[in-house]
């Protein structure tokens, strides 16, 4: 069940998996997530769908090697299993004809952009897009992202490739420069959607988020992933993952993002320490 | 064995009640092992001897599944311990579980003729004992009848769809449960703690119900994965079962509820029983736990929170219920364990607020004094708050341990399903027929959240009617909006 059919570094630290799961392909939608358990004794991590092939019946995921959990995906190969993995979870993007929409995707969140992007391409929207990541070695996807966006901007925040800045920096001239823009997309950390969203208010462009909240089961049962939206609490995992980008208290997400740091921590150490040992 | 056989009805009587040997308060509060310990052998022979053996039992009556309580208590008098088990798992897929978690005090044991005078048979008690004979003396599964070639989509692998899907290979149908989770038995699994019901027994019952030829598909989220229709329309299922219970947390909506260190009972429960977080590091999932915790409610999964709080090492834990000790609705047998354990008791006290710190995380709680006014609507005295009786309780994490409701989820894009506003769905009480043509329902779905054996009781009224209806006995005529079309609910 859930076997690894390709496997790919697409930086040091960002890993692609793909997982066959032929029931979770065939309902696959932009927007949408997974849960995932590595193993027997592992946690339950939702990861938004970076793709989906129905005919193959597999979702691509992309991660991020940050914590325990995330690093022991990282070391699963071709051919090994995973413990389970649930969905699709969540409700997916909403994907009209718009005009013309922006898709922001930072680091990581340039994989769950992806399908998006396309999604809105192939609804007839001229899609513009803004990637950035931190430096050249964590930049991904850049020629998949040109196939689906009319025009593509890359930039990193050290000007190792493409253009120095954050991506709220080209996002901000966008709009100062009369772009007519319907809709904007913004996925990476939260603290970049945080400031893609201060970025946008004054424009009054309306901005999709997708928040990346600690979630238990995904369905709704918990209550883990909750955050206020335009001051109502919503559970990330039914009400979501998407929002309205300027309805959302990113003050309180970020501090709820933090809760088991501690415990991460100390997991990423035995972790590590059991790896140094060569367990 | 002859003597207990032998002995008169005067004697029988003279018999006194057995006791349960349990840990120690003060060494359970630092483990997750089983509390109350089970019968050794002697003390459930002497308590079989103490059943009366009525010629038309009460308790029967008062149990949900009705299973045949002189018939297996006799059996075990006899030392007939495999002719026990026969006797208690042909009305009864679960019982392991059920001498647990059931309510007897309320249910057989409440009508038990023994407790006119004094104590009733702790018929539970026996339960538990000849269930748990079983699983270390695995017996083959009952004959199967051959084939009916129908095929039962079962949603949810709770005590409700459990018992729904034995019963339904019992009649010889073909079962697949539809999980979410990655494992198998609900609330048996992430709900009720360890410690009073061990994750083992509810393994070990859920393998006896595969042994049925009961297929169990987990990771599967219907409304998501699937949705009904799809398994009626082309997944080629012919009937349904809807026993996914009520799994929806509830909050206060006051002020400060989504401050770190706020937690819903479920999400903790999940936590500590499901992913084993009190196991954590060697299991992955962590859970947070305060130096001085409040659980908000006093039901059975108020006990359970407050107990595992106090397990995973908190200094002090608050029982908070806005109400006084006679509506407290856990358990006697909860309630009696959780003040054994240390658990303080705040009556007539309800949370107005919930304070943070800087960087989000609880640091007190505001509550108010409550009295109580006159009876409302579920007959118990309205709690009503008394003016300017605020004070602020010093806490650094919450537990909302206020009742859940039915998960929506499941019936997305799957029109006919007739609901309350409550959000239970509309179902016959004595067929789990609902408004949705082949759709049955049964458990905390329907009622709300209620008991495992209620929540059997319903699985199994529903098969016998799931088995009429693929046998063409009956047409697929819901009474459920029978009742509805003619005004009657």
């Amino acid at each position: 069940m859930y076997e690894i059919v390709a496997r790919e570094e697409l930086a040091p630290v960002t890993k692609l998996l793909e997982i066959r799961a032929p029931a979770v392909a065939r309902k696959a939608q932009a927007g949408q997530f997974v849960i995932v358990r590595v193993h027997e004794e592992g946690e339950r991590i939702p990861l938004t769908i970076a793709d989906y092939d129905r005919e193959r019946g597999t979702i691509t995921l992309v991660f991020q090697e940050v914590g325990k959990t995330t690093m022991h995906l990282g070391t699963k190969q071709v051919g090994e299993c995973l413990a389970s993995f649930t969905g699709p979870l969540g409700l997916p993007s909403e994907i009209e004809r718009y005009g013309t929409v922006l898709c922001v995707g930072g680091g990581v969140g340039i994989a769950p952009i992806y399908p998006i992007a396309r999604a809105l391409r192939e609804a007839g929207n001229t899609v513009l897009s803004i990637i950035g990541a931190r430096s050249k070695d964590l930049l991904f996807w850049e020629e998949k992202m040109r196939a689906v966006s009319d025009e593509l901007i890359v930039c990193t925040d050290d000007g190792s490739y493409g253009r120095k800045a954050l991506v709220t920096i080209p996002l901000k001239e966008m709009l100062e420069g009369g772009r007519s823009i319907d809709r904007i997309w913004a996925i990476g950390p939260a603290i970049m959607m945080k400031f893609c969203a201060l970025t946008t208010q004054p424009f009054g462009v309306p901005l999709i988020v997708s928040l990346n909240s600690i979630m238990v089961d995904g369905t709704g049962m918990c209550g883990a992933c909750r955050v206020e939206v335009g001051g109502q609490t919503r559970f990330v995992c039914v009400d979501g993952p998407e929002f309205d980008g300027h309805q959302v208290d990113w003050d309180q997400l970020l501090a709820r993002q933090r809760i088991y740091l501690e415990q991460e921590k100390q997991a990423l150490e035995l972790w590590q320490h059991g790896h140094a040992c060569g367990h | 064995m002859s003597e207990t056989k032998s002995i008169s009805q005067q004697e029988r009587v003279k018999i006194p009640r057995q006791k349960m040997p349990t840990q120690e308060a003060s060494v359970r509060v630092r483990n997750f092992n089983e509390v109350a310990l089970g019968y050794p052998e002697e003390t459930a022979m002497r308590e079989a001897a103490r059943c009366l053996q009525c010629k038309r039992p009460k308790c029967v009556e008062g149990c949900p599944v009705e299973v045949d309580i002189p018939a297996f208590i006799e059996r075990l008098r006899e030392a007939d311990l495999p002719g026990a088990v026969q006797s208690l798992k042909k009305d009864n897929n679960l019982p392991a579980i059920c001498g647990r978690v059931c309510p007897q005090e309320t249910q057989c044991e409440a009508l038990c003729v023994l407790g006119k005078k004094g104590e009733p048979v702790a018929i539970g008690r026996l339960e538990r004992y000849v269930a748990d004979w079983d699983l270390t003396h695995p017996s083959p599964p009952p004959e199967l009848p051959p084939p009916s070639g129908k095929k039962v989509a079962v949603i949810g692998s709770g005590p409700a769809g459990l018992t729904c899907a034995g019963d339904l290979a019992r009649y010889g149908h073909q079962v697949t449960i539809f999980e979410s989770l990655h494992a198998p038995g609900g609330v048996l699994i992430y709900g009720i703690p360890e410690f009073r019901l061990p994750k083992h027994i509810v393994h070990a019952e859920v393998n006896y119900v595969r042994s049925l030829g009961v297929e169990i598909r987990l990771n599967e989220v219907i409304g998501k994965t699937y949705t009904l229709d799809e398994l009626l329309n082309e997944q080629g299922y012919d009937a349904i079962f809807l026993g996914t219970g009520a799994g929806l947390p509830m909050f206060m909506h006051i002020p400060g509820e989504n401050y770190n260190g706020v937690y819903s009972a479920n999400e903790f429960l999940t936590r500590v029983n499901l992913m084993k977080a009190y196991l954590f590091p060697n299991w992955d999932t962590p859970v947070k736990v305060g130096r001085k915790v409040a659980v908000v409610g006093a039901g059975n999964v108020a006990m359970d929170a407050s107990r595992c709080a106090l397990r995973l090492g908190a200094d002090e834990v608050h029982i908070v219920y806005r109400r006084s000790r006679e509506e407290v609705p856990a358990r006697a047998e909860e309630v009696h364990h959780a003040e054994e354990e240390g658990i303080i008791f705040d009556f007539l006290t309800n949370p107005v607020e919930i304070y943070g710190d800087e960087k989000g995380w609880v640091r007190g709680m505001r509550c108010i004094r409550m009295k109580l006014g006159e009876p409302d609507a579920s007959g118990r005295r309205r709690p009503l708050p008394i003016e300017n009786s605020e004070f602020d309780m010093d806490v650094d994490m919450v537990i909302m341990a206020l009742g859940t409701r039915p998960n929506p989820l499941v019936f997305a894009d799957s029109g006919g399903l007739e609901r309350t506003r409550h959000g239970t769905v509309v179902a016959d009480e004595r067929t789990g027929r609902t408004t949705k043509d082949r759709v049955w329902a049964g458990g905390d779905i329907v009622t709300g959240a209620a008991t495992v054996i209620s929540a059997m009781g319903a699985g199994k009224r529903a098969a016998a009617d799931i088995d009429r209806f693929l046998r063409g006995e009956e047409a697929p005529v819901s009474r459920a909006e029978a009742a509805i079309r003619a005004g009657a609910s």
